[in-house]
């Protein structure tokens, strides 16, 4: 299966979608101008790869920022995960927040209330 | 004759940027813009902002709060106002946006140009969320991003949602008729800067 890996620039996250080195993380910052051509391509990986994950999938969301447009696609990213959970695969997200960031902890509880698949929150010190 | 009437009026603006000039400081304003809100505009907006707000030593906690704010205010701009003229960039739309600092809080305030038709839906929305306490505005945000739609645009209808939940604060708005078909429309957000 081909490799997702997306550098991360000042307004779009990091991508790695890596199945065979076991790395699934996006990380960094999410404000791109036009959401849905940079989230898209890696919704539809995720169809494909749901056919033929891993026996387990650690997903990993290390995001400082996102905007409400990115908060969408994040969730349509996170459905994907509670569909393949659904299908039999064991699937785990980890949401990576900054100890004092009391919003993107926030976030990812509301992320966690709405998607059925086993979520853990990890907080993580400012370097 | 022609001369002296050009210097004259040369004068008269000069004074003009001068008063301009002391009526921004009389109302803290950091940063003013009218015209096109792109994406580069709001890229380099939001890191100037950061860059001024580090200097001033500003908490973490206050500098992301402003940071999101203008991040949703540009954008509703340039997703939302009406174009007139031609579309030169991807989503572009022409808008006042301003940012003041005071001793307590930081406001950051737009202003548009929006179609009549669009005043009572815009206010219904903007009072519901002023309706509502922070658990309300949670579950408003959860039940928006799962239910809407992203918009042709890429708007998910969160920005306002978004920047109560953030600010903690009312939204305080107002529209001021421009013709028949128009109205302009003011949105101011406050951030205190003792979080």
């Amino acid at each position: 299966m081909e490799v997702i890996k997306i550098i991360g620039t000042d307004d779009t996250p990091n991508v790695i979608f890596d199945p065979e080195n076991d790395i699934f993380e996006i990380s960094g910052r999410s404000l791109p101008e036009d959401v849905s051509s940079f989230y898209e391509p890696i919704l539809k990986w995720l169809d494909e790869y749901s056919k033929n994950a891993n026996q387990k999938s650690v997903f990993n969301f290390k995001l400082i920022y996102f905007n409400t447009a990115s908060s969408k696609m994040i969730l349509d990213i996170l459905l994907k995960l509670e569909e393949m959970y659904e299908n039999g695969k064991d699937v785990l997200v980890r949401w990576f927040y900054p100890e004092d960031d009391e919003d993107m902890q926030e976030a990812g509880e509301e992320y966690a209330d709405i998607v059925e698949v086993p979520f853990e929150q990890v907080a993580y010190p400012l370097s | 004759m022609e001369e002296k009437k050009d210097k004259k009026n040369v004068k008269g603006f000069l004074e003009f940027v001068y008063d301009f000039y002391k009526s921004m400081k009389a109302h803290e304003i950091t940063l003013v813009y009218e015209g096109e809100i792109t994406h580069q505009i709001t890229k380099a907006f939001t890191s100037l902002t950061e860059s001024n707000m580090a200097k001033e030593a500003e908490s973490n906690s206050v500098q992301k709060k402003v940071f999101h704010v203008m991040v949703e205010c540009l954008q509703n701009i340039s997703k939302h106002a009406e174009n007139f003229g031609p579309d030169e960039y991807l989503f572009a739309g022409r808008g006042i946006f301003m940012v003041s600092r005071g001793k307590d809080e930081y406001n950051v305030t737009t202003g548009n140009v929006i179609d009549n038709s669009k005043i009572e839906e815009l206010t219904e929305m903007l009072n519901n969320i002023n309706s509502l306490d922070r658990e309300g505005l949670k579950e408003l945000y959860k039940n928006q991003m799962k239910e809407g739609r992203l918009s042709e645009k890429g708007g998910a209808g969160l920005g306002f949602i978004d920047i109560a939940r953030k600010t903690g604060k009312k939204l305080d708005f107002h529209f001021l008729p421009v013709d028949n078909e128009t109205s302009f429309f003011l949105l101011t957000s406050t951030i205190s800067r003792t979080l």
